[in-house]
């Protein structure tokens, strides 16, 4: 994809891997804004979540779709998403990325260094 | 004061080493036989097993609440009333029981519990209670021999599902409403809190018939997913975050049932100028008005995490803010003197620490806190706490629109009131917001003007029953602690008499 709006560090990648196949298939991201489970990428089952005109296909990851709200991208003014991993059980109705492990979203403008296996993407 | 954890061999609370699901008014083990172990986030230490309930567990609560239904949506109002009010009496029996319960389990300080969450769980149950004696149908007469009855049926099996920052009293705000319309319910409690509302069970399951309220614990992705898309629940009523808030709407249409939802919120705190007119009683309010972000240590839907200062009082106004902050008493959770307890999780505590990182970095800066704490004692060395942190900067910086769901404040200055409600409605969100002023004409407007469920006017943080609650915007759909709330639950069931001989005369 030509404006491939994310990307993922190694650690990532090895848990979508593992995470589709205890699924047995893809999953997708939806960025959550906030709240009580917020502020995390939720994964689901590919297609769980149906997205609308309102919502913004930001890229893929190993062909796993990364979505989020459109005006919730233009508050995040934020160029590219980087999916991670960090410790902690996975939020909201999202898929777990590992046993205590859960899916963040880091952002190219602002590297930060906490959790996973840092913000190198790979 | 200070309360003993629960579990100690002098503590009020008692802890069993495992939880079961809570079905048809009694304990069950998870038929799958899998559990999870809880922590208090004030140690980091366990506090007990609950149930890594399966989708079966879903199906064994709804059995139950379809056998208790037809019993209980025939009661009268009296009758269920009467019940309610037991409950609410049982929980005030041991209101410090809950309190502490609820502390630990969540880590907000228990002079919070103490004095706002249980006291409101009881009310709650209350209200409803009255509420419901109180609700008549309507007749209307459509003319002259063709009247209209109008009467208020229950929905039957509802499920909820709810978060983890007020556990028993989001747990009230559902259960009442939905029990005094008629309904029985299934409901899943957040992962991070599945203890508290188990302590609940115990003390009111020989008030409530068996199966009127069935409680399931385990993961969002399986069991509440198993119930929200469930054939056999007549509605959903849901309180988190926004995605997990479509997934719910999403299902609720896949089924054609109602749903409610009350989501996210970025809440605006305006003070104007002539809140400093004076040094006085008023004055020492909005102060403590702007340091209420504090609140359950900033773990609220509604949280004022915005607050928005006329630029000539900001510099003295926010400096006696700052001094009340400096001020605020972190540590153990059950001490009384604690206002501000750990955050509920490490996860929480990270996504605080990168937001205030985020800021630092988007140019904002930072007035106080910025950091985690230690705290006083040995045994809260892996709290899971954080500084009170106010963060200075402009609304379009990613720390005034997004949720952060801890103790930091993002503040900004306005020069006049058509600056302070632009700022205030620039938010994808609409939950709550608060504004402060002496002039009642100016607090009328601007409350009118802002696009918020919920706008307290020289006050803050206060829900009582029967003013009602919920969002504008992307906050949610639906209003909770008011007796509209009845409507929620409760579909209408129109018979139309006709008291004529005369056939139409069409065939």
């Amino acid at each position: 994809m030509a404006d491939q709006r994310v990307d993922a560090t190694p650690a990532a990648r090895a848990a979508l891997a593992a995470v589709r196949a205890r699924q047995g298939g893809q999953v997708m991201f939806v960025q959550s804004g906030g709240c009580c489970a917020g502020s995390v990428p939720m994964c689901f089952p590919e297609g769980e979540f149906l997205t609308g005109p309102g919502d913004e296909l930001l890229g893929d990851i190993d062909g796993a779709e990364f979505w989020i709200d459109k005006s919730l991208d233009a508050a995040w003014q934020t160029a590219v998403y980087i999916l991670d991993v960090a410790p902690g059980p996975a939020e909201g109705w999202s898929l777990a990325a590992g046993d205590d492990l859960h899916f963040v979203t880091r952002s190219s403008d602002c590297l930060l260094p906490r959790g996973g296996d840092g913000v190198a993407p790979g | 004061m200070r309360y003993e954890p629960p579990g100690a061999s002098d503590s009020i609370v008692t802890v069993e080493p495992r939880y079961g699901n809570f079905i048809g008014g009694e304990f069950r083990e998870p038929i799958g036989g899998g559990y999870r172990t809880n922590v208090s986030p004030a140690t980091g230490k366990p506090i007990a097993e609950y149930a890594n309930s399966t989708p079966q567990d879903v199906e064994a609560a709804l059995d139950a609440a379809h056998a208790a239904k037809d019993a209980w949506g025939e009661k009268s109002a009296s009758e269920r009333a009467v019940i309610l009010n037991n409950v609410a009496d049982a929980i005030e029996e041991n209101l410090e029981m809950f309190a502490v319960t609820e502390s630990w389990e969540n880590g907000k300080p228990v002079r919070e519990t103490l004095g706002a969450d249980i006291p409101l769980v009881v009310d709650h149950f209350r209200y409803f209670a009255g509420a419901a004696r109180a609700e008549e149908g309507t007749i209307s007469e459509i003319d002259k021999d063709m009247i209209a009855y109008h009467f208020r049926e229950p929905l039957g099996v509802v499920g909820q599902i709810i978060p983890f920052n007020f556990p028993l009293l989001m747990a009230a705000w559902k259960l009442a409403p939905a029990l005094a319309a008629g309904n029985c319910v299934v409901l899943k409690p957040a992962s991070p809190t599945p203890w508290s509302i188990m302590k609940l069970m115990e003390v009111v399951k020989d008030i409530l018939p068996p199966g009127v309220i069935n409680v399931i614990t385990g993961p969002g992705a399986e069991i509440g997913k198993a119930l929200a898309t469930n054939k056999r629940i007549a509605k959903i009523a849901f309180t988190g975050e926004t995605v997990t808030g479509r997934l719910i709407m999403q299902y609720a249409a896949q089924n054609i049932i109602p749903s409610t939802t009350e989501l996210g919120g970025k809440s605006p705190n305006i003070f104007f100028s002539d809140v400093m007119a004076r040094d006085d009683a008023f004055l020492n309010k909005a102060i403590e008005g702007l340091v209420l972000y504090a609140f359950n240590k900033g773990e609220v839907c509604t949280c004022p995490s915005r607050a928005l200062i006329q630029e000539d009082i900001y510099e003295e106004f926010m400096g006696r803010c700052l001094e009340r902050i400096a001020a605020i008493k972190q540590g153990n959770p059950l001490d009384t003197a604690t206002m501000l307890g750990p955050q509920v999780s490490t996860n929480q505590i990270e996504k605080i620490a990168s937001y205030v990182d985020i800021g630092r970095n988007e140019g904002a800066e930072v007035l106080i806190g910025g950091e985690r704490a230690t705290v006083e004692g040995d045994e809260f060395a892996d709290g899971f706490y954080y500084k009170p942190t106010v963060l200075k900067g402009t609304n379009k910086m990613r720390v005034f629109q997004e949720e952060i769901f801890g103790p930091v404040l993002a503040v900004t200055t306005f020069k006049d009131d058509a600056e302070a409600l632009e700022i205030a409605n620039d938010s994808l969100y609409g939950l709550g917001a608060g504004v402060w002023t002496r002039d009642g004409t100016r607090a009328y407007r601007m409350g009118r003007a802002i696009k918020a469920g919920r706008v307290w006017t020289n006050c803050y943080h206060a829900y009582p029953a029967g003013a009602a609650f919920g969002g504008y915007k992307i906050s949610g759909v639906g209003r909770e602690n008011h007796r509209m709330m009845l409507d929620h639950y409760s579909q209408v069931k129109n018979l139309l008499v006709s008291y004529s001989d005369q056939a139409l005369g069409f065939f």
